[in-house]
C-alpha cells in the first residue's frame, strides 16, 4: 500500500517540485497552502508523512506541528520541517516541537527523498 | 598792650592772609597751575581734624583724664595704617562717581537714593553742631580771656543775653561771612576748592607752630624740660595719677571706646570727607599722607602733658579753667607776642574747621536735601527756571548761615556744661553712625538702601536719646528727671544706663547701643531683602571699584539719547550758562571734537552732564534731572545680566558649575539614546537580512530542485521538461530582481542613491511608461485608459526613477484587477500647487488595516496560493521612498471589491511662474 504524504507549502514552484518528487518514489500525495489547510487535510487525508513549511501562511509550520502533537489520534504523523531560514535556534525549535527531521531550504532532492524514506521505512 | 583794637585787628589780619591765599590757589588753580598738588599740602590740609578742641581741649582733658587725651589721636593714627586699602578705595570711588560729600556718598552707594542722601545730612548737621558749638565756645572764651590782658579772669558767660548782647553771636556771624567767601564765591561740579585747601593747610601749620612754640615756653621757660616737670608731677600724689591707667575715666572701656570713635571720626566727619577725598587732587598724595599725618599728630602731642601739668602746677587748684592754659600761660608771664601767637593758633584751628565743616555741611544741605524737595516741589517751578545757579548759591549760603546759627545756640544752650572735649564726643558719636554703611557698602555686595537707612535712623535714634538729649537736660534746657529716672519713669529707660546697661561712661554707653542697632538693623533689613537693580548695579560699582577704570564706571549703567542743546540748557540753569558753556567747550577739547555742537549726545555726554550736575545738586537729584531731558532707555536684559554677573560671581561660578552637570547629564542621555538607536538599527538590520535571506532562498529552493530533478531524471518527457526549465529561468529572474531592488532600496535608504533630476514634462513619463506596459497589458485583456490634461507646468526630477515609479504602479494594477474586465486608469491634475497622478485599477482593493502595511518592505498582501502575488515585496517601499525624496506623497485609496488608487503628489517646478500661480 503506497505511502501518504502531505505537502504544506505555499510556494506554487516549490509545491511542483515537492509533488514530482513524491510522485517519483510512488507516494500518494496532497497539498496544503496556509496552516489551517494543513490541519484539516492532516484529519482528512490521514498521511504518513508530513512535509511541513514553517512560514505558512493564517497558522505557522510550528503552530501545525504542535497541534499535530498533541493530538491523539494524528501524533503518529512524521513531520519533516522545511525552512527558509536556516538559523539554528529555529532547527531546535522545531525539534523540541516534536518534528522528526529539519530540512533547510534550498535543499537537495536526494537528502529529502532520503529522509523521506528513511522516516516512511521506520 | 594787648588792646581790643590790636586784638580784633590782628585776628582780622590773620583771617585776610588766608582769604589772601586761597584766592591765590584760586587763581592759580584757574591757570592749570595747582598750589596744592603735593602730597606735604595734603598731608597738612588733613590737620584740620584738629580743632581748638586739640589747641585747648586735648590740654584740658589731659589735666583731668592724663592721657585720656590721647585715644583722640591713636585712632586716627591707627586707621592712617588702613588708608592705604579703605581711603584709596574710597576715594577711587568717589572720583569715579564725582562724589562731592559723604551724604552724596553714601546715597549714591545704595541705589542713588534722596532719601538716604537726606536722612545722612539731618544725621551729620544735627551731629556736627555740638561740634561747632565747641568751636565757638573756644574763640569765645579766649577772645574774652585775652581781653582782660593782663589780668586772669575766669571766662564766664552764663548770664549774657541772646543773639545781640552777645560777643559770640558776632564770632558765629562773622565765621559765616568768612565762609561764604572762601567756599561759595561760584559753584564747580566737583565740588573742590583749591584755594581753600592751600589756606587750611597754612592754618594747620600756624596752630602746629603756634601750639610747639607755648610748649616749648612753658617746657622750657616755665620749667628745666620735660624731665623737670614729670619729676615733679609725679612728687603729687594727684597729678601722679593722671600718668597713669586706671582709675574713673583712665579705664580700658573708655580707651578703647575713644579710640574707635576717632578712627570713624577722621574718616567720615564731613570735613574730613571733603579734605581727604573730595579735594583730593592725586591719590599718590595718599601714600606720604598715611605717616605724614600722624607724624603732625605726635608733634602736636608732645608738648600737651607737659601744659597740662605745667598749667596744673603753676595755677593754684581751679582758679583757671584747664582748657585755657594754652593761654593763660603766656598770660600769667606776661609775654604779649607768644599770648597773641597762642590766640591766633586757637582761632586759626577754629576757623579751619568751622569754614571746612560748614562749606561741607552747606553742600550737603543744598544737594542732598534743599534740592531734591525743591526739584520735586511742583509749586516752586523750579524745573523751569532758565538759571539756577543763583539760587544753589544762595541755598548754600543760606544752610552755612543756619548752620552757625544752631551752633552759636547749641553753645548757649548746652555749651557751658561740658568741657571742650565732651561736647567734641557727642559729635564724634554721631558721625560714627556713618561707618557701618560705609565700611560694609565697599566691601558688602549685599546692603540694601532699606538696610542702610534703618541702621542710620536707629543709630541715630539712639545717640540722640543717650547722648544729644541728656547734653540738654545736664544744662538745665529739658527736665533732669528724664535723665535721672528715664522716659516715663521707667527705670530701663534712663537714657545713661539704657536696659539696666551701667559701669560705662555716656560715650561708651552710646557708643555700645548705637552700633548694637544700627548694625544689627543694616544687616538684619540688607539680609532680609534682595537688593534691586540699581542698588546691585552701585554695590556693583563701589565694591569693585578697584577692578574698573574710570571711564566704563558709568556710562554703562546709563542709557539714554538726548540732544547736547537740551543737556547744555539743563545744566546751563544750574551752573550758569557761562560755565556750563565752558565745561562743554572743554570736554568737546578733550573728545577731539571742533565744537560743542559737532558733539555726539552720547551715553557719555549724558554721563558727563550728569556728574558735573552731580556737584551742584547732588548725584540723586542730578540723575533724576538729566532724565527729565533725556529720553533714557531702560536697562536692556544685557546690561542687567552683565550687573548680574558682575555682582555675583560666586552665583554665577556655581552656575557654571550646574550648567557643566546638566549638560554632562544631557550628553549621557544622548549617549543613551544613541545607543537605544543603534541596538533598534541593529534590530531592524537583523529582521531584513533575515527576511532578504528568506525572500533569496524561496527563488533558489525552486530553481535547485527543478535543476536536480532535470539531472537525475533524463528521460522526463518533453512538456515537463520544458515547464522545469520555464520555472527555472522564471525564479532566476525573480531573483535578480529581488537582488537589484535590495540594493536599490539600501542605497536610496542609506542615501547614496544618484539622482539625475532635470526638468521634465509628467506626460511624457506617463506616456513611454504606457507604451512599455501596454504589450503586458494587451496579453492580461486589461484595458488602460489615460485622461492627460492639456498644459501641465513642469517638474524637475529623476525621469527614470519616475518611470521606475510608473511601470511598478502600472504593474501592479495590472496584477490586481479584475480578471476577466479589467480596467486600469491614469490621470493627471493639478492639486494645490503640486502635480497629482491617480493610478486606478478595479481590483479586490486594498482593506482598510493593510493600507499602510503594502508600503512596507516584504509585506506583500494575498493569502491565498491563487492570489498569491509575484512580486518581492520591495516594489512599493521603493517607490515611497522615490516619491518622498522629490518632496510629494504616495498612497493609496479604496473600497474593498471596488478597485483601488494608487496616487502621488510632486511639487511643480519652483522656478516657473506658473508653478507659483498654480499653487
Amino acid at each position: 500500500m503506497a505511502k501518504r504524504v502531505l505537502i504544506a507549502e505555499d510556494e506554487p514552484n516549490i509545491v511542483t517540485s515537492l509533488e514530482f518528487l513524491m510522485g517519483q518514489i510512488g507516494c500518494d500525495y496532497q497539498t496544503a497552502v496556509n496552516g489551517e489547510e494543513a490541519l484539516r487535510a492532516a484529519a482528512d487525508f490521514r498521511p504518513d508523512l508530513m512535509l511541513l513549511d514553517v512560514m505558512l501562511p493564517l497558522k505557522s509550520g510550528f503552530e501545525v506541528c504542535q497541534t499535530l502533537r498533541g493530538n491523539e489520534a494524528l501524533r503518529k504523523i512524521k513531520i519533516i520541517m522545511l525552512t527558509a531560514k536556516g538559523r539554528e535556534t529555529e532547527v531546535a525549535k522545531g525539534l523540541a516541537l516534536g518534528a522528526d527531521a529539519y530540512i533547510t531550504k534550498p535543499f537537495a532532492t536526494r537528502e529529502l527523498l532520503d529522509t523521506v524514506k528513511r522516516l516512511l521505512g521506520e | 598792650m594787648l588792646t581790643a583794637p590790636l586784638i580784633v585787628i590782628a585776628s582780622f589780619a590773620y583771617v585776610g592772609l588766608l582769604f589772601a591765599i586761597a584766592y591765590y590757589g584760586d587763581k592759580r588753580a584757574d591757570a592749570g597751575r595747582s598750589i596744592i598738588a603735593n602730597p606735604y599740602i595734603y598731608a597738612l590740609s588733613l590737620a584740620v581734624y584738629c580743632t581748638s578742641w586739640t589747641f585747648y581741649g586735648s590740654v584740658g582733658r589731659a589735666a583731668t583724664s592724663g592721657i585720656g587725651f590721647l585715644p583722640i589721636y591713636l585712632g586716627p593714627t591707627l586707621m592712617a595704617a588702613l588708608w592705604w586699602y579703605v581711603m584709596l578705595k574710597i576715594i577711587r570711588i568717589s572720583k569715579q562717581n564725582r562724589i562731592t560729600s559723604i551724604a552724596d556718598f553714601i546715597a549714591s552707594r545704595y541705589g542713588k537714593s534722596q532719601m538716604l542722601g537726606g536722612l545722612v545730612t539731618i544725621i551729620a548737621v544735627i551731629g556736627i553742631i555740638p561740634y561747632i558749638a565747641l568751636q565757638l565756645k573756644a574763640i569765645s572764651n579766649t577772645f574774652t580771656i585775652i581781653l582782660q590782658y593782663p589780668n586772669l579772669a575766669p571766662a564766664e558767660h552764663v548770664g549774657t543775653p541772646l543773639f545781640l548782647g552777645d560777643n559770640t553771636f558776632y564770632i558765629a556771624m562773622l565765621l559765616a561771612a568768612f565762609t561764604i567767601l572762601f567756599g561759595t564765591r561760584h559753584l564747580d561740579a566737583t565740588e573742590r576748592h583749591e584755594g581753600l585747601v592751600a589756606a587750611v593747610a597754612f592754618e594747620s601749620l600756624v596752630k602746629l607752630l603756634a601750639f610747639i612754640a607755648v610748649g616749648l615756653f612753658v617746657t622750657y621757660w616755665l620749667y628745666d624740660g620735660f624731665g623737670d616737670i614729670f619729676d615733679r608731677a609725679a612728687q603729687t600724689a594727684e597729678l601722679s595719677a593722671l600718668l597713669t591707667f586706671g582709675g574713673e575715666v583712665g579705664n580700658y572701656a573708655t580707651f578703647a571706646s575713644l579710640t574707635l570713635l576717632s578712627m570713624a571720626a577722621i574718616m567720615f566727619l564731613p570735613r574730613q570727607f571733603q579734605v581727604s577725598v573730595v579735594e583730593n587732587v592725586d591719590e599718590r598724595h595718599l601714600n606720604k599722607a598715611i605717616w605724614l599725618f600722624p607724624l603732625y599728630l605726635l608733634a602736636i602731642n608732645i608738648f600737651v602733658l607737659p601744659i597740662a601739668l605745667g598749667g596744673l602746677m603753676h595755677f593754684p587748684s581751679g582758679t583757671v579753667d584747664a582748657d585755657t592754659f594754652v593761654l593763660t600761660l603766656p598770660i600769667s608771664e606776661r609775654v604779649p607776642w607768644l599770648t597773641l601767637f597762642a590766640f591766633v593758633g586757637g582761632l586759626s584751628a577754629a576757623t579751619g574747621m568751622v569754614i571746612v565743616e560748614t562749606i561741607a555741611l552747606s553742600t550737603m544741605v543744598c544737594n542732598d536735601l534743599v534740592m531734591p524737595v525743591a526739584l520735586r516741589a511742583r509749586s516752586l517751578r523750579l524745573t523751569e527756571r532758565r538759571d539756577l545757579s543763583g539760587l544753589l548759591l544762595g541755598i548754600r549760603r543760606g544752610a552755612i548761615v543756619l548752620i552757625l546759627m544752631l551752633g552759636y545756640l547749641y553753645f548757649y544752650l548746652a555749651g557751658e556744661a561740658y568741657a571742650l572735649v565732651s561736647i567734641g564726643l557727642i559729635s564724634f558719636s554721631a558721625v560714627a553712625q556713618f561707618a557701618p554703611a560705609i565700611i560694609a557698602g565697599i566691601f558688602w555686595r549685599g546692603g540694601t538702601r532699606d538696610g542702610a537707612v534703618c541702621g542710620l535712623a536707629a543709630g541715630f535714634l539712639v545717640w540722640t536719646y543717650t547722648l544729644l538729649l541728656p547734653s540738654f537736660a545736664k544744662s538745665g534746657w529739658l527736665p533732669i528727671d528724664y535723665l535721672e529716672q528715664g522716659l516715663f519713669g521707667i527705670d530701663l529707660l534712663r537714657p545713661q544706663q539704657l536696659f539696666g546697661l551701667e559701669g560705662f561712661d555716656a560715650v561708651t554707653h552710646c557708643l555700645f547701643w548705637s552700633m548694637l542697632a544700627n548694625i544689627g538693623g543694616y544687616i538684619a533689613v540688607s539680609l532680609a531683602q534682595r537688593p534691586s537693580a540699581a542698588e546691585h548695579g552701585q554695590a556693583t560699582v563701589f565694591v569693585d571699584a578697584f577692578r574698573q577704570s574710570g571711564a566704563t564706571a558709568g556710562p554703562r549703567l546709563w542709557r539714554g539719547s538726548a540732544s547736547v542743546n537740551d543737556l547744555l540748557a539743563l545744566l546751563g540753569r544750574f551752573l550758569g550758562p557761562e560755565r556750563a558753556r565752558e565745561t562743554f567747550e572743554s570736554y568737546a577739547r578733550s573728545r577731539g571734537a571742533r565744537s560743542v555742537e559737532s558733539l555726539a549726545a552720547d551715553a557719555s555726554l549724558g554721563h558727563h552732564a550728569e556728574s558735573l550736575l552731580a556737584g551742584a545738586i547732588g548725584s540723586a537729584s542730578a540723575r533724576v534731572m538729566v532724565a527729565s531731558v533725556v529720553e533714557e532707555e531702560p536697562l536692556g536684559l544685557d546690561e542687567v545680566m552683565n550687573i548680574i554677573d558682575e555682582a555675583s560671581q560666586v552665583l554665577a561660578y556655581s552656575r557654571q558649575l550646574e550648567q557643566k552637570s546638566r549638560e554632562l547629564e544631557a550628553a549621557s542621555q544622548n549617549l543613551r539614546d544613541a545607543n537605544q538607536r543603534l541596538q533598534e538599527l541593529d534590530r531592524l538590520k537583523d529582521d531584513f537580512i533575515s527576511t532578504v535571506t528568506h525572500e533569496l532562498r524561496t527563488p533558489l529552493t525552486s530553481i535547485r530542485a527543478f535543476s536536480e530533478i532535470l539531472r537525475d531524471n533524463p528521460r522526463l518527457d518533453d512538456a515537463q521538461r520544458a515547464q522545469f526549465l520555464g520555472t527555472v529561468i522564471k525564479e532566476s529572474e525573480r531573483l535578480t530582481r529581488l537582488i537589484n531592488q535590495v540594493l536599490d532600496l539600501s542605497k536610496i535608504e542609506s542615501g547614496n542613491a544618484e539622482w539625475h533630476s532635470s526638468e521634465i514634462d509628467m506626460r511624457e513619463v506617463v506616456d513611454d511608461s504606457v507604451s512599455a506596459v501596454s504589450q503586458m497589458f494587451k496579453e492580461n485583456g486589461v484595458q488602460l485608459d489615460v485622461r492627460l490634461p492639456q498644459e501641465l507646468p513642469s517638474i524637475v526630477a529623476d525621469r527614470d526613477r519616475l518611470m521606475q515609479v510608473m511601470l511598478n504602479l502600472l504593474s501592479n494594477a495590472a496584477k490586481f484587477c479584475k480578471r476577466p474586465g479589467g480596467r486600469v486608469s491614469i490621470a493627471l491634475a493639478r492639486q494645490d500647487g503640486f502635480l497629482r497622478v491617480d493610478v486606478t485599477d478595479n481590483g479586490i482593493g486594498v482593506s482598510e488595516s493593510d493600507k499602510e502595511i503594502i508600503f512596507e518592505k516584504f509585506r506583500q498582501v494575498g493569502d491565498t496560493l491563487t492570489n498569491r502575488p509575484q512580486g518581492t515585496g520591495l516594489g512599493l517601499p521603493i517607490c515611497r521612498q522615490i516619491i518622498n525624496h522629490f518632496g510629494g506623497r504616495l498612497w493609496v485609496q479604496s473600497q474593498p471589491g471596488e478597485g483601488a488608487t494608487f496616487s502621488f503628489t510632486l511639487p511643480f517646478n519652483p522656478a516657473l511662474p506658473q508653478a507659483r500661480a498654480a499653487a
